[in-house]
C-alpha cells in the first residue's frame, strides 16, 4: 500500500513538472513574450535582458562593457549569455535560445531542490527515531516536502514570468540552490562552486556562507542538540541510543580550500577578459559598487528606488549604511537560535536579502517561496497564512494596475507604485517572523513531548 | 572657439541650406559654444570650466551650466580639426533676451545710439521668427552693407515662370543689371561681384555691395527694395532634408528618429552623376544625448527607402561614448554611406527615461528635458562661393569668409522628453514611513528570536487567573480566535 501511494505521489510529480515546462515554452512562443521583459518587476537593472544585449554589443565594439552605465553584472555571463542575445534562428521567436536556457536552469533547479528536501526529510525522519519520538508523531502523516518544494518552485507565476521575461534571476538562483544542495549532501567542492558563483554574480548569497557551514559541521536540519542529551539522559538505561555527532571542523576547513580555489579561477577569468578596460577594479566597482550605491533609482518591487529619489543629499550615506547593515545585523541573531536547522537559517537569509536588496525582482522571491516548500511539515502550524497567500495574489495583481496608472496614463503618481510595494515588503516581514516562530514553536512542542514539562 | 545665441530655427526647407550663410551661420536654437585647445590633455577640462565661467560673466547667459561634465562632450569627426582637443556644449532651452546683446554693443564707439548698431532694434528683432548672434566677427577697414542674391534667385530671375506672361528674358549684363523688370532698389550699388562657378548649380549669385561711408547725415544711407512683379523662388537646399523626431509613449521608453529625404538637389546630383553608377553620398551624423536618456545602442537601425536594412550595409564608422549616469552625456557620430539614388533614409535608436532625484529636476519639472540638435553634415559638399574681385589688396573680409570651404552642415529639431515626476512634496513622509517599515522588520524579528515563551505563558495565567470581569475574558477570547492557531491550542 505504501509503495502503490509513493508510486502515484511520483508519478503526478512528473506530470506537474512537464506540464510547467510545456508552459513555459508556449508563453515563449507567445509574441514578444508578452512584453514580459520590460517589466519592472521582473528585470531590474541589474537582471534585465536588454541591459545584457547591450554590454555585449559594447564588448563586441571593442569597448569595455561597462563604460555606459548599462550593464552591471558579470563578465562571465556575458560571454556565455551574450552570444545568445543576437542569434536569431528564422521562424521562431526572437530570443528562443535564451529562454531555452532559463528553462533549463528552471528544471535543473527543481531537481536539486527535490533532491535536497529528500535529504532534508530523511534526515528529520532519522532524529525522530534517535529521539524515540516516532510512535507520539505520526509520521505516515509527513508530506514528501521535496517534491512539494520543487513544484512550488516550478509552478510559482513569480518563477515562471521571471523565466520567460528573459531575466538573468533564473540562473542566479540556481547557483544559490546548487550551494545548498552540495552542503547538504557533502559535496563540497560543489557547495564551494555554487557559493562562489552565487557570490560573484550578486553580492548578498555571500551571507550564505554561515548556513553552509553549519551545514558541513553539523549536518542538515535536526531538533535541538540539547534535546537529544536530554532524551539519552533518560533512556540511557534502556537503549543505547546514538548522539547525533558533534561539530567537526574537517568538512569546513576543505570548503575553505575548495571556495578559495574557486574564487582565484572566477577572479582570473574575469581579469583576463577585463584587462584593458580598467582590470577587477573597474568591474567590482561597476557591480558590488553599483548594487551598494543604489545608483540608479528605477522603480521596482522593493522600496529603497523611492526612497533615494526623495532623500536629501546629506543624509544619502548614512541611510545607505543603514540599510545595508539591518541586513547584516540579523545573521548573528539568527544564526544562534537557528543554528540546529542550517537550511532553515539558509531560508531566512534568502528571504531577508530579498526583501531588503537594493534591486529586488520577482524572480528574488521565487526563490525563497520554493525554498518554504522544505519546511511544510515545520510549519504546518504558521499563523496569517491565508493572510500572506491573498496578501502576494493581491499585490501582484494590483503591482502592475498601478504601474500603468502612473507612468503609461498619467493618471497617478509614484506613490500609488510605492504604496504596493511597501505593502509587499510588509508582507514578506511577516512571512520572516512568523515563519520563524513557527519553527521556534515546534521545537518547543517536540521538547514538551520529550520532557514533559513547556 | 565659436560661441552663438540663436531664438527660433533656421527653417531649411524655405530657407535654403546650401550657402555659407545658412551652412555655417544656421544654428540651433539656445546657446551653442564649441571650442579647440591648445593646451595638454589632462588640462583641457580646467580650461573649459574656465572658459564657461569666462563667458557666462561677460554675455549675462547660464553659460556656466556647461562646466559639469554630464553637459559636455568630446566630438572626435564632426567638426574640422579632428583631435581630442574639441570640448563641445549645447543649452538648448536657454533663452536669448536683451541682456546678451549689450556686449555686442559695448564693443562699439557709439554703442546703439548711432551708427550701425541702431539696427538693432530690440523689439522688432525679438519679434522676428529666427535670429542668431555669433562670436566670430570679422573687422573691416571700413563699413559696408552687402545684398546677396540667391542661385535660386538668380535662376529665376533670368528665367521667370512662363504663367507670369513675361518671357523676355534678361540679358546677364553687370552694367545694368538692376534695371531687372522684377524689383528695384532705391540705391544703386557700387559695386557688383558675381560668383565664379559653381559645381552644384546653373546659375550663379550676384553680391551688390554698397559703401556706407559715401553718406552722411545730410544725405542717409536708406536701402530698400521693391518687388514689382511677384517672385517666388526656392533657395538651394542640402542634399537630403534631416529631421529628427521621438517615437513611442509613455513615460518609461521611447525611440529617437532621424529622418533623411531627398530635396531637388539631389535629382540633381543624381543626374549629374548618373553614368557613375556606385556612387555615394556620405553623411556624417553627430547626436548628444543627456544622461537621463539612456540609449541602447545595440538597437541602432537603418532604413532606406523605408525598408529595414542590415546596419553594416550603410554605415561605414560608428564611434560611441555610451553615457555615465550623472557624469557625462552619450555620443554618437555615425558615417553613413546612402547611396545617390535614394528616396529616403532613417535611423531610430531606442532609449530607456531615466529617474532622477528630486534636487535633480528644475523648477518646472513637468515640462520636460531637451536633447540638443544633432549635426547633420555633407563632407562631400562645400558650402562656399567664390567671387571674382579685381582689387585683390583690398580683400574684402566678407567675401574671403564665403570662400572658406566648410562642409555643408545642418542643424534638426530640438527633442522634449517628458520625464515621470516622483512626487516633490513627499521627501519628509517617504523617510518617516519607510523608517517605520524598517522597525517594524528589525523589532518585531528580534522579538520573536529572544522570547521565552513558557515564561510568557506562565505570566498570562498568573494574569488570567486575577480577572474576574466577564468582558475581559471574551476580549481575550476574540484576540486568540483573530489571530488563528494560538499558542494555548492543544
Amino acid at each position: 500500500m505504501e509503495k502503490l501511494k509513493k508510486k502515484i505521489g511520483s508519478f503526478s510529480f512528473w506530470n506537474w513538472v512537464i506540464a510547467s515546462i510545456i508552459f513555459r515554452l508556449i508563453l515563449i512562443y507567445f509574441p514578444k513574450n508578452l512584453n514580459l521583459s520590460s517589466r519592472p518587476e521582473v528585470s531590474t537593472p541589474l537582471t534585465s535582458f536588454r541591459r545584457l544585449a547591450e554590454g555585449y554589443w559594447l564588448k563586441q565594439s571593442s569597448m569595455s562593457s561597462y563604460a555606459g552605465s548599462m550593464y552591471h553584472g558579470s563578465p562571465l555571463l556575458l560571454s556565455l549569455l551574450g552570444p545568445l542575445t543576437v542569434k536569431r534562428i528564422e521562424g521562431q521567436p526572437n530570443h528562443l535560445l535564451y529562454s531555452l536556457v532559463s528553462v533549463i536552469a528552471d528544471v535543473v533547479s527543481a531537481m536539486l531542490i527535490r533532491a535536497t528536501g529528500q535529504n532534508l526529510r530523511l534526515a528529520y525522519l532519522r532524529s525522530l527515531e534517535s529521539l524515540d519520538l516516532v510512535k507520539q508523531i505520526d509520521v505516515s502523516e509527513f508530506l514528501f516536502s521535496g517534491d512539494i518544494a520543487a513544484l512550488i518552485y516550478l509552478c510559482n507565476p513569480f518563477t515562471i514570468v521571471a523565466c520567460v521575461g528573459l531575466s538573468t534571476s533564473p540562473i542566479e538562483n540556481m547557483a544559490v540552490i546548487l550551494c545548498l544542495y552540495g552542503a547538504c549532501s557533502r559535496l563540497i567542492p560543489l557547495a564551494a562552486f555554487g557559493w562562489v558563483i552565487a557570490t560573484h554574480l550578486s553580492l548578498y548569497p555571500a551571507i550564505l556562507i554561515i548556513p553552509v557551514i553549519f551545514l558541513l559541521g553539523c549536518g542538515p536540519d535536526s531538533p535541538p542538540r540539547k534535546l537529544f542529551l536530554q532524551r539519552h539522559q533518560q533512556k540511557e538505561v534502556l537503549n543505547q541510543l546514538k548522539l547525533p555527532p558533534g561539530f567537526s571542523w574537517g568538512p569546513i576547513i576543505h570548503f575553505a580550500f575548495w571556495a578559495f580555489l574557486w574564487s582565484v579561477y572566477v577572479l582570473v577569468l574575469c581579469g583576463i577578459s577585463l584587462k584593458q578596460f580598467g582590470g577587477l577594479w573597474e568591474m567590482f566597482k561597476s557591480t558590488y559598487g553599483f548594487i551598494l550605491t543604489v545608483e540608479d533609482l528605477s522603480p521596482n518591487i522593493g522600496v529603497l528606488w523611492y526612497f533615494f529619489a526623495e532623500v536629501f543629499e546629506f543624509f544619502r550615506n548614512f541611510f545607505l549604511i543603514v540599510f545595508h547593515v539591518n541586513i547584516l545585523f540579523m545573521i548573528l541573531p539568527l544564526s544562534i537560535r537557528l543554528r540546529h536547522r542550517p537550511c532553515y537559517l539558509a531560508f531566512v537569509y534568502v528571504a531577508i536579502c530579498s526583501m531588503l536588496k537594493s534591486y529586488p525582482s520577482v524572480g528574488d522571491s521565487a526563490l525563497y517561496l520554493g525554498l518554504l516548500g522544505w519546511f511544510v511539515n515545520e510549519l504546518a502550524d504558521m499563523q496569517f497564512s491565508l493572510f500572506l497567500f491573498c496578501g502576494y495574489v493581491g499585490v501582484s495583481l494590483l503591482s502592475p494596475v498601478m504601474h500603468n496608472l502612473w507612468i503609461w496614463r498619467g493618471t497617478g503618481n509614484a506613490n500609488f507604485y510605492f504604496t504596493t510595494a511597501m505593502v509587499y515588503a510588509c508582507l514578506q516581514i511577516v512571512l520572516v517572523v512568523e515563519g520563524v516562530s513557527a519553527v521556534l514553536n515546534h521545537d518547543r512542542k517536540l521538547r514538551i513531548l520529550i520532557t514533559g514539562k513547556p | 572657439m565659436e560661441l552663438s545665441f540663436t531664438q527660433g530655427r533656421w527653417n531649411y526647407e524655405s530657407w535654403g541650406g546650401f550657402d555659407p550663410i545658412s551652412s555655417s551661420n544656421a544654428k540651433p536654437p539656445g546657446v551653442e559654444l564649441w571650442a579647440v585647445f591648445d593646451v595638454p590633455q589632462h588640462h583641457i577640462d580646467a580650461s573649459w570650466k574656465n572658459l564657461t565661467h569666462t563667458l557666462s560673466g561677460l554675455f549675462c547667459a547660464s553659460i556656466n551650466f556647461l562646466e559639469s561634465t554630464a553637459t559636455y562632450s568630446t566630438p572626435e569627426w564632426s567638426f574640422p580639426p579632428a583631435s581630442g582637443n574639441v570640448r563641445y556644449g549645447t543649452l538648448p532651452c536657454e533663452a536669448v533676451c536683451t541682456e546678451n546683446l549689450t556686449p555686442w554693443l559695448k564693443l562699439l564707439p557709439c554703442r546703439d545710439k548711432a551708427g550701425i548698431a541702431l539696427l538693432l532694434d530690440r523689439p522688432s528683432l525679438y519679434r522676428g521668427f529666427y535670429h542668431s548672434q555669433r562670436g566670430r566677427c570679422v573687422l573691416a577697414k571700413s563699413s559696408s552693407v552687402y545684398l546677396l542674391l540667391d542661385r535660386g534667385l538668380v535662376a529665376e530671375l533670368k528665367f521667370p515662370n512662363k504663367e507670369n506672361g513675361k518671357s523676355a528674358a534678361n540679358g546677364l549684363t553687370s552694367e545694368n543689371f538692376w534695371s531687372n523688370p522684377s524689383f528695384e532698389l532705391s540705391v544703386n550699388p557700387d559695386r557688383i561681384f558675381l560668383e565664379e562657378s559653381s559645381s552644384h548649380s546653373k546659375s550663379l549669385s550676384i553680391l551688390y555691395m554698397f559703401q556706407v561711408e559715401k553718406y552722411s547725415e545730410s544725405e542717409p544711407f536708406d536701402i530698400g527694395l521693391m518687388w514689382k512683379v511677384p517672385v517666388a523662388w526656392l533657395c538651394q537646399q542640402t542634399p537630403l532634408h534631416a529631421s529628427r523626431f521621438l517615437m513611442g509613449s509613455g513615460n518609461e521608453r521611447g525611440a529617437i528618429a532621424i529622418s533623411l529625404k531627398s530635396t531637388q538637389f539631389t535629382e540633381g546630383f543624381m543626374s549629374a552623376n548618373s553614368k557613375d553608377g556606385s556612387c555615394e553620398l556620405r553623411v556624417d551624423v553627430f547626436q548628444v544625448v543627456p544622461w537621463y536618456v539612456k540609449v541602447y545602442f545595440h538597437s541602432l537601425r537603418v532604413f532606406v527607402d523605408q525598408q529595414p536594412r542590415a546596419v553594416s550595409d550603410f554605415i561605414e564608422k560608428i564611434h560611441v561614448s555610451p553615457s555615465k549616469d550623472k557624469m557625462s552625456p552619450g555620443v554618437m557620430e555615425v558615417v553613413l554611406k546612402l547611396p545617390c539614388r535614394v528616396n529616403t533614409a532613417a535611423l531610430t535608436i531606442e532609449f530607456d527615461k531615466g529617474f532622477l532625484r528630486i534636487d535633480e529636476y528644475p523648477p518646472d519639472a513637468n515640462q520636460g528635458f531637451d536633447i540638443p540638435s544633432a549635426i547633420i553634415s555633407f563632407p562631400n559638399f562645400h558650402a562656399s562661393m567664390v567671387f571674382l574681385e579685381d582689387d585683390s589688396l583690398n580683400r574684402s573680409p566678407l567675401l574671403s569668409k564665403f570662400q572658406e570651404k566648410c562642409p555643408v552642415m545642418s542643424y534638426t529639431e530640438v527633442l522634449l522628453v517628458p520625464l515621470t515626476t516622483p512626487d516633490f512634496s513627499m521627501p519628509y513622509n517617504v523617510i518617516t514611513i519607510k523608517c517605520t517599515v524598517f522597525a517594524l522588520y528589525f523589532g518585531s524579528l528580534l522579538n520573536v528570536l529572544q522570547r521565552r515563551v513558557a515564561e510568557e505563558e506562565r505570566f498570562l495565567k498568573a494574569k488570567a487567573a486575577k480577572k474576574t470581569g466577564r468582558l475581559p475574558l471574551l476580549l481575550s477570547k476574540l484576540s486568540a480566535k483573530l489571530r488563528g492557531s494560538g499558542i494555548n491550542q492543544d
